[in-house]
């Protein structure tokens, strides 16, 4: 019952910061309020009781990728007024677009996929040790691939900032 | 009934509330509640004593006497300074994004008291310990940088501005080589839970004494972390006057000042669990209350520690201190965690592991300091070039 509780306002804390995201007229503070919607999705790892993947998301989304957005929009040029917002005149054409899209992945998601709801039980104690071991023995190419794909961006990215000495 | 032993202090609370006629939820509530609070109160009264201690200190380095009108030798002058903050008019900017402004404090103490949560104080005293423990501190330590930046951008003042640009530059930089230093602590532990990493430095094996290079990266990360000299770039009086938290006043600048003050308390503290051994020391597994005295003595060496670099050494230039982070530490990290990793898979009897990375870590710390000597000398043979931008 609680945990019903705690699960639907979460969400629509969630989902109100998301809405805000998109719609708010400062740039900043949009950026602000992905942070607060992405804490309500680590909240919600909580309660499915994924306490690594809540951390995880806390740690990579919140610690690097919103301080990263943050970070390039200090540096844009005149993007620290009040209204900064992008937004142009076709916001309800975006809207039928995006509501379209949604029901079209909703009707996938909920119709054509089969959802096992069979209960896999308490996690086990060294989940951890399990993923870990996963990542560089099942997952290896996958993980491999990821990381040259990360250093590749890294590498680009020195490239093109780097100071030409002439 | 033993009071003095925390383990059995829980089910004689739980078990005399339930003999009142609450159902064991709201008594487990109400028990985690008194943990939370007695866990706040705790942090705050020691700050009160971790800033005369800090003014004290400083002022002795600096032969001075310090604070010494406000009760004895001064010990209740952070009271009056409190008291002083608090009454203080609460002043905004006109031009101050207000709902940020003031969240910004608010943002920056909750980040650091989150932190207090899996600080393990004693045998079985920890506010949760999670198995993720060393993430966790990571990743909560991540919402302190977005308060810093929240408060430098919201003052609507450009030297605020300056302020939080530094924050992000320096806290993300530092935090590579801290986090890399965790990972080998718990690569050797074999776990992320800070329980077990204290369990696994029983019997005096003090991570300190098999992987001291690793500590010396992590205490040179936490001096940055926390914002402390040489790396006191973020509020650099002379340069950005006082950082991000410039336009702040009253209320709101003590709760940034609380934050750096819990940060040296914390970063000690974990300075502690990872390398100090914790709350260990003779007879801490029998009388558990023992343990939170070792807990104190090794905190408030390491805070020692910290002011007394702090009262010595002068400021880094900026390009030196991001030099410094990635040139140095990032790359000594990554070759002490692959070290440790291959230590531990070498599959040798435990004290030769131990005997192998003590050497290793200490060669490696020599061969680091025989280049940094080395760059130096270039450095001051070399015609002075441009200043790097």
């Amino acid at each position: 019952m609680i945990t019903q509780a705690i699960f639907i306002i979460v969400s629509l804390f969630t989902l109100v910061t998301a809405l805000l995201v998109v719609r708010h007229p400062n740039l900043f503070s949009s950026a602000l309020y992905l942070v607060a919607s992405f804490f309500g999705v680590a909240s919600l790892y909580v309660l499915l009781e994924a306490d690594f993947l809540a951390v995880v998301q806390v740690m990579v989304y919140i610690g690097a990728i919103s301080i990263l957005i943050i970070f390039a929009i200090m540096l844009s040029k005149g993007m620290m007024g009040k209204h900064t917002s992008p937004h142009n005149q076709q916001d309800r054409w975006v809207a039928l677009a995006g509501l379209l899209l949604a029901i079209i992945l909703l009707y996938f998601l909920v119709a054509l996929v089969q959802w096992p709801t069979t209960p896999v039980g308490p996690v086990p104690a060294n989940a951890i040790q399990l993923l870990g071991q996963d990542l560089v023995g099942r997952f290896v190419m996958p993980f491999e691939i990821a990381s040259v794909l990360l250093l590749a961006a890294l590498i680009g990215a020195i490239a093109i900032a780097r100071e030409r000495e002439i | 009934m033993n009071l003095l032993n925390p383990q059995t202090l829980a089910p004689w609370f739980i078990s005399l509330i339930e003999g009142i006629g609450l159902s064991h939820f709201w008594t487990l509530v109400l028990w985690n509640l008194i943990g939370s609070i007695s866990l706040v109160l705790f942090a705050i009264i020691s700050i009160l004593f971790i800033v005369w201690l800090e003014r004290k200190f400083a002022a002795r380095v600096q032969d001075r006497i310090g604070p010494n009108r406000v009760g004895p030798y001064g010990l209740a002058q952070t009271i009056a300074d409190a008291i002083k903050l608090l009454t203080k008019e609460d002043i905004t900017p006109a031009t101050a994004e207000r709902v940020s402004y003031n969240l910004a404090p608010v943002l920056a103490v909750f980040s650091v008291f989150m932190v207090a949560a899996v600080v393990p104080f004693a045998k079985g005293v920890i506010g949760a310990d999670l198995n993720v423990g060393v993430l966790y501190i990571t990743a909560i330590s991540s919402i302190g940088i977005m308060a810093a930046l929240m408060a430098g951008w919201s003052s609507d003042n450009k030297f605020a501005l300056l302020g939080g640009f530094r924050v992000v530059a320096q806290l993300l930089s530092y935090e590579v080589p801290m986090v890399m230093a965790m990972v080998s602590v718990v690569l050797l532990a074999g776990s992320m839970s800070l329980q077990k990493i204290v369990a696994a430095q029983a019997g005096g094996r003090w991570f300190f004494w098999v992987m001291p290079g690793v500590f010396l990266l992590y205490i040179i990360a936490a001096l940055a972390e926390n914002e402390r000299t040489p790396f006191d770039l973020l509020e650099a009086d002379s340069e950005i006057v006082a950082g991000y938290h410039i336009e702040y006043g009253g209320i709101k600048f003590a709760w940034f000042f609380l934050t750096f003050f819990l940060n040296t308390l914390f970063l000690a503290s974990f300075t502690t669990t990872f390398f100090l051994g914790g709350w260990r020391g003779p007879f801490a597994e029998q009388v558990p209350i023992l343990g939170f005295v070792y807990y104190f003595i090794k905190t408030t060496l390491v805070i020692f520690f910290m002011m007394w670099v702090r009262a010595t050494w002068p400021r880094l230039r900026i390009d030196q201190m991001m030099a410094f982070a990635w040139k140095v530490l990032v790359p000594t990290s990554l070759v002490l965690l692959i070290i440790t990793a291959i230590v531990l898979k070498l599959g040798l009897p435990a004290i030769w592991v131990d005997a192998l990375l003590l050497v290793l870590n200490v060669t490696v710390v020599l061969v680091v300091l025989g280049f940094l000597g080395r760059a130096m000398r270039l450095d001051i043979d070399r015609p002075k070039r441009r200043i790097a931008a």
